[in-house]
């Protein structure tokens, strides 16, 4: 019960510029703040360490733009943090220069996230991303170069004014660059973004129309020999990986999984023994409170039993693998189940629900049509 | 009391014409309610009427003024009612007929005014709120001795709100309205004209004695139903209960029944002595039949129980409501029932969420049909799912409508009542501005959203009032809705056989709008008999996901979840399509097969 967490994630909320579309916790500029930052982030650790195995599994630095940190302080934060089997760095493309890669390879880092979310301009510019088409072959260049063997490309769909050649011309243009690892997000237009306001009505009006573009990304990726391996994330099957390696995200396997993660820095949330906590977004606070000894201010939400379970379904449904059904079965709907088999959305190990190895799988469609599919699932 | 000392009466009015107000205002004139005990409106005894503006159900209250005894017999205003407006109103001897200075005489008044004048009674013409900057007394008073067959001047002209007048209506329900006959030396005879349910007292009837008296643990029966039981305590309202010795010929009361079995004592039936029986029961009675039928379902199939409880607790307030057990393909266990019309209906409903607390959906009703089966036998249909398909002749009830608008919309709404089948009996100018124009209308045409129309159309000048007129043959056909190769009783409708076609392919058009799509294609068919009238389908979704969830987003991908999962908990299960609870209502606002 009390195993140390092996998870942890790092918040730097340092952007050159707050794209449109964000909703994540994000600071623009104050390159003056980077070194208090880092020594906050690095009292937290201090707080938090008895939570903590001596050595993780995995450390996730996300932003933010955490390669708009100052080289200086990231080095400095890399140095200080646990040690990791993988450890990735979310970065921007237009961030990444020969220097700044190797910067990360000699601190350790293994696994790079480069946002790249489109190869036309003039979409980029729809997403207010600073980067070009070309940052982003150069940053990919620039991190083989420095050793990096497994790199993850995002690419955002659904963007306002994206047809479909368009979007078959970013999967080919991110294919062309035979990245380990690829996640591709439907564009959300979250409630309170400037992009919601600018082009909400326009998204929703495009939205039948774009209903098929999350099919052709799947069936494009699976059919040039990546792993559809959850929801938003595929990556390269490891018989074609010339090391046959496993290229799931490990850190994101976590999540999905249910295991316990901490989260340091303004904004991040850490769940660790049904309990979750968010920590303030408010960067002010987040200092004072570390510069004087204190926890910053977190918001707590304890997670019932019932809620775990919840989760656990939620979760590991968007996975390409079985999910057990015995540690769940409380909060599943058998009818429901069985209904969803019938319709070739999901599929049952063995076929009686109370056998200790059932476990449910959900087909093809079925992983479309996900959020529907487990909201029928659940008693 | 003797008899020359009682004078029972009612107020009529049109809605918001100032009924509740000049009864307060009575209560306070004769020190029935002290200042303090003054709440607004106190004869309005429940929330909804408060909210509605309108009074449910009838009460009686007890005032004396200067040396008499006069009841105030609080009555429905409402259409809807007639039948129980007629029993209060049989009850009395006068009313107090109010109008609105600035308004006039309205379609209501006018229903009113005739009932009152069919049951004999003394009218007292008043005009209320003189005191409007906008208010007409001599155009509303002329209108007013028109309608009553009196002269303007013996109009009184009065202010409910500031007081000013009302002791003068006092006096002139003194003077002009007889006081009650009856002979208090015969077998008693008392008119059940309102009845009232206590948790702990059991039924309360609220009666007029005709004839003798009744007493406190006498015993008495129910004339026309055969009911028995003993009066626990009789008594008035002032405004409060207040037990007495007796209930004397001629006077207003309730008597404590103790039956907790509320269909057992029926409004208009005759209470007389068990010991000392009356030959004949007080003409009137009659077992009011419901025209407007809908089904009532609960959200939650586990909550039947306490809807049947619940209307078997509104029945009891409500001889009208008629209700009988409904199973639906669609909506499952439910209850098929029975109303005056359609404002009942809204109440019912109304009271049956807020009272009770019950999460309903109601279909869209329909009318009673009679039916002539090829057997040759008439047989009354109150659910268009049940309608035979194998028939000789259908026949649906029509009403006499009255529709008051101002002279300039005279043509909008004869164009309304052509297209709702309307047949043009007369139209009279009541003023040189305001005309009634009188229709033959099937009620079914009217059930829906008539109302709304004819506001629209007269931008809400149009007042409208109708009663039933009886069954007419009519070209009817039965639509059926079928969503995904299973009929959906509970949309059914019963339509004339050239609107078919329009109604049909509105419906049709409206469902695949109201169903959300869903894993596999949904056909949504429209059908007389076997044969398609229209078609449509609800394309199947084909993604359903939140693309991103990492450890930040999982409380709010949950809180997204737990949304979703309500929303298909209130959907109903048809075969294996969800369908919102909207849809069932669909057909409400179908507009003829043009879009709104």
């Amino acid at each position: 019960m009390n195993d140390p967490v092996r998870h942890l994630y790092v918040h730097l909320p340092f952007c050159a510029h707050r794209c449109g579309y964000c909703d994540f916790v994000t600071v623009v500029g104050r390159r003056g703040q980077h070194a208090a930052y880092v020594d906050g982030l690095l009292a937290e650790l201090e707080h938090e360490r008895e939570l903590l195995a001596p050595e993780l599994e995995t450390v996730f630095l996300g932003g933010g733009t955490p390669t708009f940190t100052e080289p200086r302080e990231l080095e400095r934060l890399l140095a200080a943090l646990p040690p990791a089997a993988e450890i990735t760095v979310e970065a921007n493309p237009e961030t990444v220069t020969r220097k700044l890669a190797a910067l990360l390879r000699r601190s350790g880092v293994n696994r790079v996230s480069l946002g790249a979310q489109t190869f036309q301009p003039k979409l980029l510019r729809m997403l207010e991303r600073v980067a070009g088409p070309d940052d982003v072959r150069k940053s990919v260049y620039h991190l083989r170069d420095a050793g990096f063997d497994n790199i993850s490309l995002d690419l955002i769909y659904g963007i306002p004014g994206q047809g479909p050649s368009d979007l078959a011309a970013d999967i080919e243009g991110a294919l062309a660059l035979r990245p380990e690892h690829l996640s591709c997000y439907e564009l959300e237009a979250k409630p309170g973004t400037r992009f919601a306001h600018a082009h909400g009505e326009e998204l929703r009006r495009q939205a039948e129309a774009m209903e098929g573009y999350f099919e052709s990304v799947v069936e494009t990726l699976v059919a040039a020999g990546y792993r559809w391996y959850e929801t938003a994330n595929f990556c390269r099957a490891a018989n074609l990986d010339s090391k046959s390696r496993d290229l799931r995200s490990r850190h994101n396997l976590a999540y999905w999984r249910g295991r316990d993660y901490l989260g340091l820095g303004i904004g991040a949330v850490s769940t660790v023994r049904g309990r979750r906590w968010r920590t303030t977004p408010r960067l002010a606070l987040y200092l004072s409170a570390l510069h004087e000894g204190r926890r910053p201010l977190r918001e707590l939400e304890p997670l019932a039993d019932s809620v775990q379970r919840e989760e656990r379904v939620m979760l590991g449904l968007r996975l390409d693998e079985p999910l057990p059904v015995a540690p769940v079965a409380a909060s599943l709907d058998t009818d429901a189940l069985a209904r969803l088999e019938r319709l070739g959305l999901a599929r049952i190990d063995r076929f009686e629900p109370d056998h200790p190895g059932a476990a449910v799988t959900l087909t093809h469609r079925g992983r479309l049509l996900g959020d529907a599919v487990t909201a029928d699932l659940l008693a | 009391m003797d008899l020359e000392r009682i004078r029972n009466f009612s107020i009529i009015a049109h809605i918001d014409h100032g009924k509740s107000t000049l009864a307060d205002r009575i209560l306070e004139l004769t020190k029935t309610v002290s200042g303090r005990e003054m709440r607004a409106q106190v004869l309005d005894t429940m929330e909804l009427e408060r909210e509605r503006g309108i009074t449910i159900k009838a009460q009686a209250v007890r005032v004396n003024w200067r040396t008499d005894e006069l009841n105030l017999i609080d009555t429905p205003g409402h259409v809807d009612f007639t039948y129980e407006v007629s029993r209060s109103l049989q009850a009395c001897e006068g009313a107090v007929l109010v109008v609105d200075a600035a308004q006039g005489v309205e379609a209501q008044t006018v229903a009113n005014a005739y009932l009152a004048i069919e049951n004999n009674l003394e009218i007292v013409p008043v005009v209320n709120k003189i005191d409007l900057p906008q208010a007409d007394p001599d155009g509303a008073a002329a209108e007013l001795a028109e309608l009553v067959g009196g002269k303007p001047e013996d109009v009184l002209r009065i202010s409910a709100k500031t007081g000013e007048g009302v002791a003068e209506v006092l006096d002139a329900i003194v003077e002009r309205i007889p006081p009650p006959s009856g002979d208090p030396a015969a077998p008693p005879r008392a008119l059940v004209f309102d009845s009232s349910y206590d948790q702990y007292r059991g039924v309360v009837a609220f009666v007029r004695v005709v004839d003798g008296a009744f007493a406190a643990r006498e015993p008495v029966r129910a004339m026309a139903q055969g009911t028995r039981f003993e009066a626990e305590e009789v008594g008035f309202f002032s405004p409060t209960m207040k037990a007495a010795e007796t209930l004397d010929a001629g006077e207003v009361g309730y008597v404590i029944t103790g039956l907790k079995d509320v269909s057992r004592l029926r409004v208009g039936d005759t209470l007389t002595s068990e010991r000392n029986p009356a030959a004949e029961p007080l003409p009137g009675y009659k077992d009011v039949k419901p025209m407007v039928f809908a089904g009532l379902f609960p959200t939650d199939s586990d909550d039947y129980p306490d809807l049947r409880d619940a209307l078997e607790r509104l029945k009891l307030n409500d001889a009208a409501l008629f209700y009988e057990p409904e199973t639906s393909q669609a909506l499952g266990f439910g209850f098929r029932c029975g109303f005056l019309g359609l404002l009942h209906m809204e109440i019912v409903r109304e009271r049956l969420e807020r009272e009770f607390d019950l999460d309903l959906l109601v279909t869209a009703p329909n009318v009673a049909y009679r039916v002539l089966e090829r057997n040759g036998e008439w047989l009354e249909v109150h659910n268009p799912a049940e309608m035979p398909r194998e028939l000789d002749a259908v026949e649906e009830p029509y009403v006499h409508a009255s529709i008051i608008v101002p002279k300039g919309y005279v043509g909008p709404v004869m164009e309304l009542n052509n297209d709702r089948r309307g047949r043009f009996d007369h139209m009279e100018y009541l003023s040189p501005e305001r005309v009634l124009l009188s229709y033959e209308l099937p009620l079914a045409e009217i059930v829906l959203d008539y109302y709304d129309q004819l506001k629209s159309r007269t931008r809400g000048y149009a007042s409208f009032d109708y009663d039933v007129a009886g069954f007419r043959e009519g070209e009817l056909a039965r639509v059926d809705i079928v969503i995904a190769d299973e009929p959906v009783d509970a949309l059914s409708m019963i339509v004339h056989r050239d609107a078919a076609y329009a109604r049909g392919r509105a419906l049709v058009e409206r469902l695949k709008e109201e169903i959300p799509r869903q894993y596999f294609d949904v056909a949504v068919q429209a059908a007389i008999g076997s044969r398609v009238i229209a078609r449509e389908t609800v394309k199947a979704k084909r993604k359903d996901v939140l693309a991103k969830c990492y450890g930040g987003d999982i409380t709010r991908k949950r809180k997204l979840l737990e949304k979703q999962k309500a929303g298909k908990r209130r959907m109903k299960q048809v075969g294996a399509v969800e369908v919102p609870q909207e849809a069932f209502l669909a057909v409400l606002n179908l507009n003829d097969g043009s879009k709104k």
